[in-house]
């Protein structure tokens, strides 16, 4: 039995957990107005909003439904578009009709819902935040300036908050239902209630965030036992421990930006963490499912192989330490039992003399998947290169480090002429294909260019 | 006035195809589409399929009452394959199931053998083979043979421009619900009612008053739904037919995008000639258009490819020859602009060959060329043009000359960031250029309450067409636009209509609801001119009162209408409009064949990261012939709309296939359509209010398509930029301008370098689907 708060609306359901949330909304409770658009978390139309109590704080994150399973919303709240409906229009809906901000409207509810989500968070109120907060809804109608311009009137109508809690400050402003204000006590009631867990005992699947299984599988894991890993406390949290940063199996890519100690190590964090997918997907997928995916171009396996992050296994008694370099044996092939789980990643904190960049280039910059994507970790003792560490993905069947090209530049000095040699030789690491997201040709000059913009990014950083 | 739609948008109440509330005992459809391009079906197995518990029935060619037949133009598509596909995605079965999951899951166990046949993906290649849906046409001005010698600088070239996927948000989709006497209710995402009657008609063998074809809105359309929303229609009504039951499709995101054309990616050679004077004396271009596996409207896009051709130039001597080449993609369709941009994106190709060999600006050669009133098109149509005024308004308003220079001091100052900017002149002409679809009717009832209810044949997609047409009804009347409704468009209601396309929609319905609602108007004048016994010249309709020789008097609108029925006056009119003046000779390949001809003027801007290939749009400053806007926020819409749709065509947007004629761009994940960080940082609209009488509804000109074609203003300005970089590279035209084929162009040395997007193997793929 999963139990929600649907809106203003409790509900108990015996639907399979593995169903996904759009389904159940759409065709199980007739809330139409969350609309289909691609099914694999690309367009947006079907954003909820979900909030969960965090340390005793509501907290509210969109996400796209067609990606979630009901089992991830267990014991939380749902909203949807007909749950900040009002008399009348509320101000963001106000704004996106002041601005002629809906042509064809089919989109339109994902961009109120994420706008609600903007207004239900702790983030600063600028034009820049709402907009960051609609990264992940596609408009194939308005050309988006006047989306723009009314996520700008958004962000004015929040700007009188201060301090005050999100949801107080909503429901009190009737910027959303006034009901609003009565969640966090409902959803403590909830979980004392529930006070269990939804693990089901032979679990066939395992199920994280959801945003890539859910692309691949959709059809099987509806029905399917599944375990579900992302409210799993223990797999949770991004920590210091000494030189060393602990992160959680299923802490988010929203919970690795925010994060204070990866926000003080990596200066220029929000900058890379913005190539990385799109707000409502950063909301649910999680570093574990990142690495474990295997895809040649994850993101964060490109991050964490820069940093020579370590992993920890448990097939539930014994547990395993495993390099990640070590893990890809070959395409989506993982140096992984079956019974064994992801439980932490961990890597060294960059030093004084330790500088990182993270590149990405796709086909358009923001939301999408990398042509390729490169890491660099590089220690540097006066103008030699120490140490050295190039990762970068969609240039072979793994994601993989640079081996020859970082034994190469070890010990090196820092010279236009090693670059071009590190460039060079860098060509003899991979073994890139042509596909949809470009040719084989095209791959081996955007990683040499890659390479040099790391060195010229660091460069630069090291001057300011 | 906002869009009518807009409240129930932003609340998520608006009523799409997919939200209809379900009747009882609905089935659901799913199609299985061929597993390849090219071949001959020896066997097809449905029985594990047909076993699966939920399957209801399977639906094959064979079931077809009617005849298995959805060609429009050209009867060459068949509904279901028979004996052969000619496409990836062509659909062979049609799985009706109890629920969605059933039916989906049914199509994965059909089982078809089929023997392979070579595919043609190449139109040239389809060209030289003889491959042609309809024979090549070309139009003529002047003699281009003889002109040759006048010229001083003549160049010869190739440009190329991809594909374009419509996606729409909302995906293609129908209902079809039987009713008594064996007639049928067909709700569809589709922007032509009548092409789905008439597809149903036929596939049915039901005659077409049987055919009932109901429209609420699309979640965006773009050409997408215009011919290619008969497949869906016709496979649900089929199966509602056959089981008695009703059945809905609404087709996954996969599904679509596998399933159905887009815009056709063109080849061409070109050869322009100027004089010392760079005026072009001589324009020769061969277009080969891709039209896919059937016909399905290429031979209509083909013909606005020849229109428009020449732009916004006056040439006296063109020769313009096009094929449309039978391949074996899916049957391209049409999409915002119908070929038109693709004949745009071919003369700037062109002009700019022959700046950049002479080292000039191409803003040189494209201002000494502009349309002058009276100049002739190749058509024969003699121009009314705004083509000047719109060039040397943004010329002067944006300040190019310093916009210039800011260009040249940045790139002289930076080595690895290169700023480029390019002009994009517009002409379109505005008209079906099929003649005889340029008719609309209105149906219009004003009840005894004094509301009023419209239907037309336009359907509403985002354009805004339903918020004009009322906002007619509401100036002819002088009434409050809440007293207003307008319908769905329906068959029963409107007959025989023309699809919603063409930018012609607001005019031709908008026109037709003028003609219908100023009859009734004239009836209740001449009611109370006869009453008082003044002529009716004398009374007026004013903020709902009836005022007489300027006076207002107590009687309002409602106890007007009241009093109009009283007296067994008509309160319904159902008119009919039919464009004047315009007439198109094929024979000849000359005439007059558009009500007028909408002109702009974009200024584009971009910067280019010559270190990662990357770019962003800096700027798009527009000059737009507007005629005089009837509802500046609905148009201004349409102009940021289009141009960031076009944008997206001459940048990220890369449809690919790969040499068996497999959609690889099958997805969102690989196909890129702009998102909110992608679009220009600025937009910037300038009005030109033009003071000519036009046969567009208030004087308020066409604004659909024209606008997408200012985007192709940044594939010249990513060219120059590229060029400030790599200034000895040559590399070839060809759009989309996507990072990959910026970065090569940035790093190319070649001499006729050739840069092509392919594909060999998608087994690395991350998300391999």
């Amino acid at each position: 039995m999963i139990q929600f708060i649907l809106n203003n609306k409790d509900i108990s359901t015996n639907l399979p957990p593995g169903m996904v949330l759009l389904d159940f909304v759409r065709y199980h409770q007739h809330l139409t107005g969350t609309k289909v658009g691609c099914n694999e978390g690309d367009c947006g139309a079907c954003t909820l909003l979900v909030g969960e109590l965090v340390n005793n704080e509501l907290q509210y994150r969109s996400l796209t439904s067609c990606l979630t399973p009901l089992g991830n919303v267990h014991g939380k709240h749902v909203v949807t578009i007909e749950g900040l409906n009002m008399d009348g229009l509320n101000p963001i809906q106000q704004a996106m009709y002041d601005e002629s901000a809906t042509q064809c409207g089919f989109c339109t509810p994902g961009f109120v819902v994420s706008l609600a989500g903007f207004c239900l968070s702790d983030k600063t109120a600028t034009t820049q935040n709402a907009i960051a907060a609609i990264d992940g809804n596609i408009c194939r109608c308005t050309g988006y300036k006047s989306i723009e311009r009314a996520a700008g009137k958004v962000a004015q109508v929040m700007q009188a908050r201060q301090s005050a809690e999100p949801t107080v400050f909503v429901s009190e402003n009737h910027i959303l239902p006034a009901w609003f204000a009565g969640i966090k006590q409902r959803l403590h009631l909830l979980q004392t209630e529930l006070n269990g867990q939804l693990q089901p005992t032979s679990a066939t699947e395992w199920v994280g965030g959801g945003t890539d299984v859910y692309v691949q599988k959709h059809d099987t894991l509806k029905d399917a036992s599944i375990k579900f890993l992302f409210d799993d406390a223990r797999l949770k949290g991004i920590t210091q421990q000494g030189n060393r940063c602990i992160i959680g199996a299923s802490a988010t890519v929203t919970n690795l930006s925010e994060s204070p100690v990866m926000q003080q190590y990596f200066p220029h964090l929000a900058n890379y963490i913005k190539l990385v997918s799109s707000t409502p997907i950063r909301n649910i997928a999680t570093v574990g499912g990142n690495l474990i995916n295997a895809s040649p171009i994850g993101d964060l396996t490109i991050f964490l192989l820069a940093l020579d992050a370590t992993l920890i296994f448990s097939n539930g008694g014994e547990s395993r330490t495993l390099p990640l370099r070590q893990l890809y044996k070959g395409y989506k092939t993982l140096d992984k039992q079956p019974d064994e789980q992801l439980e932490s990643i961990s890597f060294e904190l960059p030093g004084d003399n330790t500088v990182f960049n993270f590149e990405k280039v796709s086909k358009r910059t923001n939301l999408d998947i990398a042509s390729v994507n490169s890491a660099i970790c590089l220690t540097m003792q006066g103008n030699s290169i120490e140490d050295v560490r190039i990762a970068a993905g969609g240039i072979a069947p793994v994601p993989k480090l640079l081996d020859k090209t970082n034994t190469f530049l070890k010990g090196q000095p820092l010279s236009d002429a090693t670059i071009d040699q590190a460039i060079a030789i860098a060509q003899t690491d991979i073994s890139p294909i042509s596909d949809a997201r470009g040719t084989a040709d095209y791959k081996r000059l955007l990683l040499g260019q890659l390479i040099k913009a790391h060195f010229l990014t660091v460069t630069a950083n090291a001057l300011r | 006035m906002k869009n009518i739609d807009a409240y129930t948008h932003v609340r998520g109440e608006s009523i799409y195809l997919d939200d209809i509330p379900l009747i009882q005992g609905t089935l659901f459809g799913a199609s299985f589409g061929s597993p390849v391009a090219h071949g001959t079906i020896t066997h097809l197995d449905v029985s594990e399929a047909a076993a699966l518990p939920g399957v209801v029935r399977i639906i094959t060619h064979k079931d077809i009452t009617g005849e298995n037949q959805i060609g429009g133009i050209v009867p060459d598509e068949p509904l279901l394959a028979d004996h052969e596909v000619h496409f990836c995605g062509m659909p062979v079965a049609f799985v009706v199931a109890d629920s969605v999951d059933a039916a989906r899951a049914a199509v994965k166990k059909i089982k078809v053998t089929i023997e392979s046949l070579p595919v043609i993906t190449d139109p040239r290649e389809a060209q030289a083979l003889g491959e042609l849906i309809v024979p090549a046409r070309t139009f003529q001005l002047g003699d281009t043979e003889s002109s040759w010698q006048q010229c001083t600088h003549i160049f010869e070239g190739r440009a190329d421009t991809n594909g374009q996927e419509h996606l729409y948000i909302e995906t293609q989709g129908a209902y079809a619900v039987p009713q008594e006497h064996n007639a049928i209710k067909i709700y569809s995402s589709t922007q032509g009612p009548t092409a789905v009657q008439r597809a149903v008609s036929r596939v049915l063998g039901l005659p077409m008053h049987l055919v009932e074809v109901e429209v609420n809105r699309l979640g965006g359309g773009f050409g997408g739904k215009e011919d290619q929303a008969n497949t869906w229609a016709a496979l649900c009504a089929l199966a509602a037919y056959l089981v008695k039951k009703p059945v809905k499709y609404s087709l996954h995101r996969m599904e679509d995008m596998a399933m159905t054309g887009k815009r056709h990616p063109y080849s061409a050679d070109f050869k322009i000639g100027l004089n010392d004077d760079l005026k072009i004396v001589a324009y020769e271009v061969t277009f080969y258009q891709n039209a896919g596996a059937a016909a399905d409207l290429s031979p209509a896009v083909l013909e606005r490819t020849l229109f428009h051709c020449t732009n916004s130039y006056y040439i006296p001597n063109v020769k313009a020859t096009a094929y449309s080449c039978r391949t074996h993609l899916p049957p391209n369709t049409a999409f915002r602009g119908f070929g038109g941009p693709q004949g745009m994106f071919m003369i700037e190709s062109a002009i700019t060959k022959a700046a950049e060999a002479l080292g000039i600006d191409a803003s040189v050669i494209q201002e000494k060329n502009l349309l002058q009133t009276g100049d002739e098109f190749p058509y024969g149509q003699k121009a009314q043009s705004e083509a000047p005024e719109c060039w040397h308004k943004a010329i002067a308003l944006y300040d190019f000359a310093s916009m210039h220079k800011e260009v040249e001091a940045f790139n002289a100052a930076n080595k690895w960031f290169k700023k480029g900017l390019a002009c994009m002149p517009v002409c379109f002409g505005i008209s079906f250029t099929k003649t005889l679809m340029n008719q609309a009717r209105s149906l219009v009832h004003v009840y005894t309450d004094g509301s009023v209810a419209i239907t037309t044949g336009a359907v509403e997609m985002g354009q805004g067409v339903n918020t004009k047409i009322l906002q007619v009804a509401a100036q002819v009347f002088s009434i409050q636009p809440d007293k207003i409704k307008i319908h769905t468009t329906n068959t029963f209601k409107i007959a025989n209509t023309s699809p919603s396309a063409a930018s012609a929609t607001a005019d031709l319905n908008g026109k037709a609801t003028l003609m219908a609602c100023t009859a009734i108007a004239g009836r209740l004048k001449k009611m109370i001119a006869e009453e008082l016994n003044v002529a009716m010249e004398a009374v007026a309709l004013q903020d709902e009162y009836v005022w007489v020789n300027g006076q207002k008097t107590d009687r309002d609108w409602k106890s007007l209408v009241m009093a109009g029925h009283v007296k067994r006056i008509g309160l319904s009119e159902h008119a009919h409009y039919a464009t004047p003046e315009i007439h198109f000779d094929a024979t000849k390949e000359k005439g007059h064949p558009f009500a007028y001809h909408v002109y702009g003027t974009a200024l584009v801007g971009v910067t280019v990261d010559c270190i990662r290939g990357t770019y962003t749009m800096d700027t798009v400053k527009v000059v737009h012939d507007f005629g005089a806007s009837m509802n500046t926020a609905v148009d201004l819409g349409q102009i940021e709309g289009g141009i960031v749709q076009g944008i997206g065509w001459m940048t990220m947007e890369e449809v690919v296939y790969d040499a068996n004629g497999r959609l690889r761009s099958n997805a969102l994940s690989t196909y890129k359509v702009p998102d909110i960080y992608a679009v220009p940082k600025e937009i910037a609209i300038e009005f030109l209010q033009t003071p000519h009488d036009n046969l567009a509804i208030f004087r308020s000109k066409a604004v659909g398509e024209p606008p997408l074609m200012y985007g192709i203003g940044a594939y010249f300005a990513l060219r120059k930029a590229v060029r400030a970089f790599n200034k000895n590279g040559h590399f070839p035209f060809d759009a989309p301008m996507t990072p990959e084929k910026v970065l090569m162009a940035l790093y190319t040395t070649q001499k006729e370098g050739s840069i092509h997007a392919h594909e060999e193997t998608i087994n690395h793929l991350a998300v391999d689907k």
